[in-house]
């Protein structure tokens, strides 16, 4: 790297060379730990439901219904900027028992005219409620294609594990719907 | 007293007898003088831009209404301005004085890697020309704040965000270099006898600094290269359309964010632990707790960044850790003040400028690291949170905090550089000018934000009008006040009174046993330190 | 408690310093607020205000009675001392002490500010460039808020209003009395929803549903105004907050109101307006909702935002003037205005468009045609 550097000190013993390469491989390290925060993060979201993401498709499985618990579930719907798509939770809210299996419908609608793939992304409110919410399916899990003036109902049927904390008694379920077109698989 | 001498010359790659002729010597050198010497002057012309911006926003800001620029403009000058000082003035600044210094602390004869130093500092003048260069171009400036959240600084950004990026990434080659420099020329070149425990605070203030930069730089370089490849390339690191997240870039960025805060303060730490004793005639009190202190701070730094992040919805459990560990901070850093005024106590204290500015700096930092107690309590955070209340504490743990230290610093070494004593009369007018201006500019900060002004804005309710008047008379104090600085730095390159070897009574340690002005070359045959 | 005595204490003692700046109508202070939290936070802010301020007066003084006393020209003559581990261990213990002092109040405050169940209102508030909307949740009651300073306030051609600047047509009207609970979300940039006398500050996040909640005492009716708190582009000092607290009656009123607006709303558009008629509705719409970014006289802004006046798509083909305002364009900073303007008001500021500034088309736009092109 550089053959001009002076001659290293005789009684310290290193040889300043070793040190500067340890470092500058320190240094690319940490440019890929940099990285390695988006997949890290990803896991931390996961396993701690920060952020209020809800995870991938589960499978279904009956389990104990919590009936002396009813929880209300609300819907929102957001269109970010650049999306012109109709889009909107068929109910408001439901009431459900905590463990019960529930089915849901949205609507979307593309009312330009060019084909257009959306992409809703979930989010929970409260957050300490995401990692509670379990999805066999949903609209949210993949792209969403729909062609010029096409409407379609899109389900989404998910319970609520019976150990969601006994204080939450209204659980938030948001999409937010957008134009994913730069991403289209 | 071991005296160096400046007529032998270990270099092979240029002039034996002292430097070169002409404006190849400053191109080719590779002297760790006059790389310092480049590095100082290269962040003073940026203090000057950067500070010509800050005055901009602080015209637009002296009355409400829209008077003098554009919404769009302002935004650009508060992004170029928080860049320009950050990555221009303050750290170039010292790393120039660490140039300067770390090899005459330990009685090293250059840095260990003198070429590699050369291309450090040459980087930086293109990286920031690019960055200014977009001020010309049609699309502008980045405008999107030093802190560049996503999407406004990708999916909204304009076209000279991909210069930003590029800008950021040659800054970040040049810091890790240098950082990487000071590391290797510690942990070597020092004299015999100059044990870990016996190197001046500044040397380990740095040496803990470069460890800091080697760390999180290049953390800042992926985050940028993550942007670019979202622009360009279409990735979605953090664009939610394609499965990424908005938020993991503030993760990401404060990472980087939060030990650069200490990049940019530490060695200002070390500047001034080497000037209280000199000027206190005592030796500094608890020299290993210092040491411990700083690394405690550093440590620290790595898991307190979501401090930054108290209202982006974190979860309880995660708000309370960030919390707490903020707090710690407090602690190793009341122990650094408390030592500083035991220093102090029973000394035989003399107050020359490098002294004045020095004191500035425990008053004023102490202050900013007040209110930054204030900011770690995360439900007051949500009012203080991106207010004037904000801008105020940075700007006095940044402007009183790290820039007094390195203009402490350069006070007090000028006379080794130079060979003169600067006019003390002068050095006085400067320090008083800037200690009155600082404090007019951002103490009247603390009240607009706590009575509800958002930072960033180029306009502001009636409410806000009487502070931000008084705070812009300050910042024209203080700017102007720069200009006397400048002229005592060329009267004392030109003449003064001669210095001596110890310039300064209390002085102490090898840069002080070596002839004023400091030859060209020094060290060449190691001190030996008892 | 011991910190209260001790607030009283400072009180007295350094009261010099606030005194003179009550008397001028400063304001120097974190509002205390009208909700339990935000004077929580009021006095947690307060409490570490004077903890700082003491530790202040003793490291302080410490260092002065150095300054003055050992200063050689007083002949002072340096010891030698440079070492005290009792001192160390001293200097962080206590420290140590105070901050926990500190931790336990502040941790209680924050988990009292988590807790967000039990809402009596849901208010659903998403941030735009630049402007909020508010949908109540359940009660199908939404609108937008836009700041209505005129621009003639902010250029100094007019005298600034004692609102300037945090003024809004539509206020978010919310009962007193009851746990109004905020859904934060964006539609664009990241933005950040601040009323300081209610101490909700939450980022308003694209993709990402943030919640706060407030609970405004009976007898705290009135007006409180906030503004975006995170940098969101270029008007992100023009998107105010207004917020109005009115009794859970007056509520009920108003939210009545609100849905006999919109149907009265809709019943409007079948109806004829004249071309004047719409020329000076669409002037107040233009300048609320688009003079933002395309500017007061249609002059546009730096490359990003277009020019309107003299534009082609203003001048020649009016479908796809009429689509690009009720969809938007995809990829630019364009919002889709269907949701946000009514029929009526579409109608208005696309004719004002094409007749104001020499785009002199003569053309007139019905609200029939928006809503026809609406299918």
């Amino acid at each position: 790297m550089n053959s001009n550097s002076p001659q290293p000190d005789e009684q310290s013993g290193h040889k300043p060379n070793n040190t500067a390469l340890k470092l500058v491989i320190a240094a690319v390290a940490m440019f890929g730990f940099g990285f390695a925060l988006v997949p890290l993060y990803d896991i931390f979201c996961e396993i701690t439901g920060i952020n209020g993401k809800t995870g991938g498709p589960v499978e279904r499985v009956e389990q104990w219904v919590d009936t002396s618990r009813t929880i209300t579930v609300q819907f929102i719907t957001t269109n970010n900027a650049g999306m012109p798509w109709e889009f909107e939770a068929l109910q408001e809210e439901v009431e459900m028992h905590p463990g019960a299996w529930t089915q849901v419908k949205f609507w979307a609608l593309n009312p330009t005219e060019n084909d257009m793939v959306g992409q809703a992304v979930p989010s929970v409110s409260p957050s300490e409620a995401a990692e509670h919410v379990q999805k066999t399916e949903c609209f949210c899990f993949d792209q969403q294609t729909l062609k010029a003036g096409e409407g379609r109902e899109m389900p989404l049927i998910f319970s609520l594990s019976p150990e969601i904390p006994s204080h939450v008694k209204k659980v938030t379920m948001s999409y937010t719907l957008f134009d994913a077109g730069a991403f289209a698989k | 007293m071991t005296t160096a001498t400046a007529s032998h010359d270990n270099h092979d790659d240029h002039g034996h007898h002292g430097p070169a002729k002409g404006i190849m010597r400053w191109v080719l050198t590779t002297n760790h003088k006059d790389i310092g010497t480049m590095y100082l002057w290269f962040s003073l012309t940026m203090l000057f831009i950067g500070g010509t911006m800050a005055l901009i926003i602080r015209s637009e800001l002296f009355q409400p209404g829209m008077q003098l620029i554009e919404p769009e403009f302002f935004n650009q000058m508060t992004t170029m301005h928080g860049l320009i000082m950050v990555f221009g003035a303050i750290m170039p600044a010292f790393v120039g004085l660490a140039n300067w210094m770390v090899p005459l602390m330990i009685g090293a004869p250059d840095m260990a890697l003198p070429r590699m130093n050369n291309w450090s500092f040459w980087i930086l003048p293109f990286a920031f020309g690019m960055l200014l260069f977009t001020l010309f171009t049609e699309a502008g400036a980045p405008n999107f704040g030093w802190t560049f959240y996503a999407p406004l600084s990708t999916t909204y950004a304009p076209s000279s965000v991909t210069y930003f990026i590029f800008g950021v990434h040659m800054m970040g080659i040049s810091s890790i270099m240098g950082a990487i420099n000071i590391i290797v020329t510690i942990l070597n070149l020092r004299a015999p006898g100059m044990t870990l425990m016996k190197m001046p605070l500044f040397v380990w203030t740095w040496f803990i600094t470069a460890y800091l930069l080697v760390a999180v730089m290049p953390v800042l370089a992926g985050v940028v290269t993550m942007m670019l490849m979202d622009i360009h390339y279409g990735t979605a690191f953090f664009d939610a359309a394609g499965g990424g997240d908005p938020v993991l870039f503030q993760h990401v960025f404060w990472f980087f964010g939060h030990p650069e805060v200490y990049i940019m303060i530490l060695p200002a730490f070390g500047i001034v632990s080497q000037i209280i004793p000199t000027f206190a005639r005592k030796p500094l009190f608890g020299y290993a707790s210092m040491v411990y202190a700083t690394s405690s701070i550093a440590f620290l730094s790595f898991i307190v960044w979501a401090h930054h992040m108290f209202t982006v919805g974190l979860p309880l459990q995660t708000e309370l850790f960030f919390m707490y560990a903020t707090m710690l901070i407090a602690i190793p850093t009341g122990v650094k003040v408390f030592n500083w005024v035991s220093t102090m106590f029973r000394g035989s204290m003399t107050f020359e400028t490098p002294m004045l500015f020095a004191l500035a700096f425990v008053v004023l930092f102490t202050i900013g690291g007040f209110s930054g107690l204030m900011l770690s309590i995360a439900p007051a955070d949500f009012q203080y949170h991106d207010t004037y209340f904000v801008v105020a504490h940075f700007h006095y743990v940044l402007v009183p905090g790290a820039l007094f230290g390195i203009i402490a610093g350069v006070y007090y070494w000028l006379p080794k550089w130079t060979g003169h004593y600067i006019n003390e009369n002068l050095g006085k007018f400067h320090f008083w000018m800037s200690f009155i201006g600082v404090n007019v500019t951002f103490f009247p900060m603390h009240f607009i934000g706590l009575a509800g002004m958002p930072r960033r804005i180029p306009d502001y309710a009636l409410q806000f009008a009487d502070f931000n008047a008084i705070a812009t008379v300050g910042a024209f104090i203080f700017g102007f006040s720069q200009l006397i600085f400048l002229f005592v730095l060329i009267k004392t390159i030109r003449g003064g009174e001669k210095a001596t070897d110890q310039v300064w009574e209390g002085a102490e340690g090898l840069e002080w046993t070596i002839p004023s002005p400091a030859p060209y070359h020094t060290f060449a045959e190691p001190p030996h330190v008892k | 408690m011991l910190f209260r005595t001790w607030q009283r204490l400072s009180s007295v003692v350094l009261g010099l310093v606030s005194a003179p700046a009550a008397m001028a109508d400063w304001e120097l202070n974190m509002p205390q607020g009208i909700t339990e939290v935000s004077q929580s936070i009021y006095e947690l802010h307060m409490l570490i205000f004077w903890i700082c301020v003491w530790i202040g007066v003793v490291v302080f003084g410490v260092m002065f009675y150095s300054i003055f006393k050992h200063r050689k020209s007083k002949g002072a003559v340096a010891s030698k001392f440079h070492e005290s581990l009792t001192l160390e261990i001293l200097w962080t213990a206590l420290p140590t002490v105070i901050l926990i002092a500190m931790a336990v109040p502040a941790t209680t405050v924050l988990i009292q500010m988590y807790d967000t169940t039990n809402s009596d209102v849901d208010i659903k508030i998403t941030g735009y460039q630049w402007k909020w909307e508010y949908n109540y949740l359940g009660e199908d009651v939404g609108f937008f808020s836009n700041l209505t300073t005129p621009e003639d306030e902010i250029y100094n051609l007019a005298e600034k209003n004692e609102n300037y600047l945090l003024e809004v047509d539509k206020h978010v009207v919310v009962p007193t009395g009851q746990k109004v609970r905020f859904l934060i979300t964006s539609n664009d940039v990241i933005h950040a929803w601040w009323v300081p006398e209610i101490a909700v500050k939450k980022d308003a996040i694209p993709g990402y549903i943030n919640e706060s909640w407030a609970f405004i005492p009976e007898g705290e009716e009135g007006i409180y105004r906030g503004q975006c708190a995170e940098l969101c582009g270029v008007n992100h000092g023009f998107m105010p907050i207004v917020l109005e607290a009115v009794t859970g009656d007056e509520y009920q009123v108003w939210l009545e109101e609100q849905r006999a607006g919109k149907i009265a709303e809709a019943q409007a558009a079948l109806g004829d307006f004249s071309y004047d008629e719409l020329m000076v509705k669409g002037a107040d719409v233009y300048a609320r909702s688009c003079a933002a970014c395309h500017g007061g006289e249609g002059q546009g802004l730096g490359s990003v935002f277009p020019a309107l006046a003299g534009s082609d798509i203003a001048l020649n083909d009016m479908a796809a003037h009429i689509d690009i305002v009720l969809n938007g364009k995809p990829g630019t900073a364009m919002q889709a205005y269907a949701t946000q303007l009514s029929d009526v008001d579409m109608a208005a500021v696309i004719t004002f468009e094409r007749n104001a500034w020499g785009n002199d088309t003569g053309e007139t736009v019905t609200p029939k045609m928006i809503t026809d092109a609406k299918k």
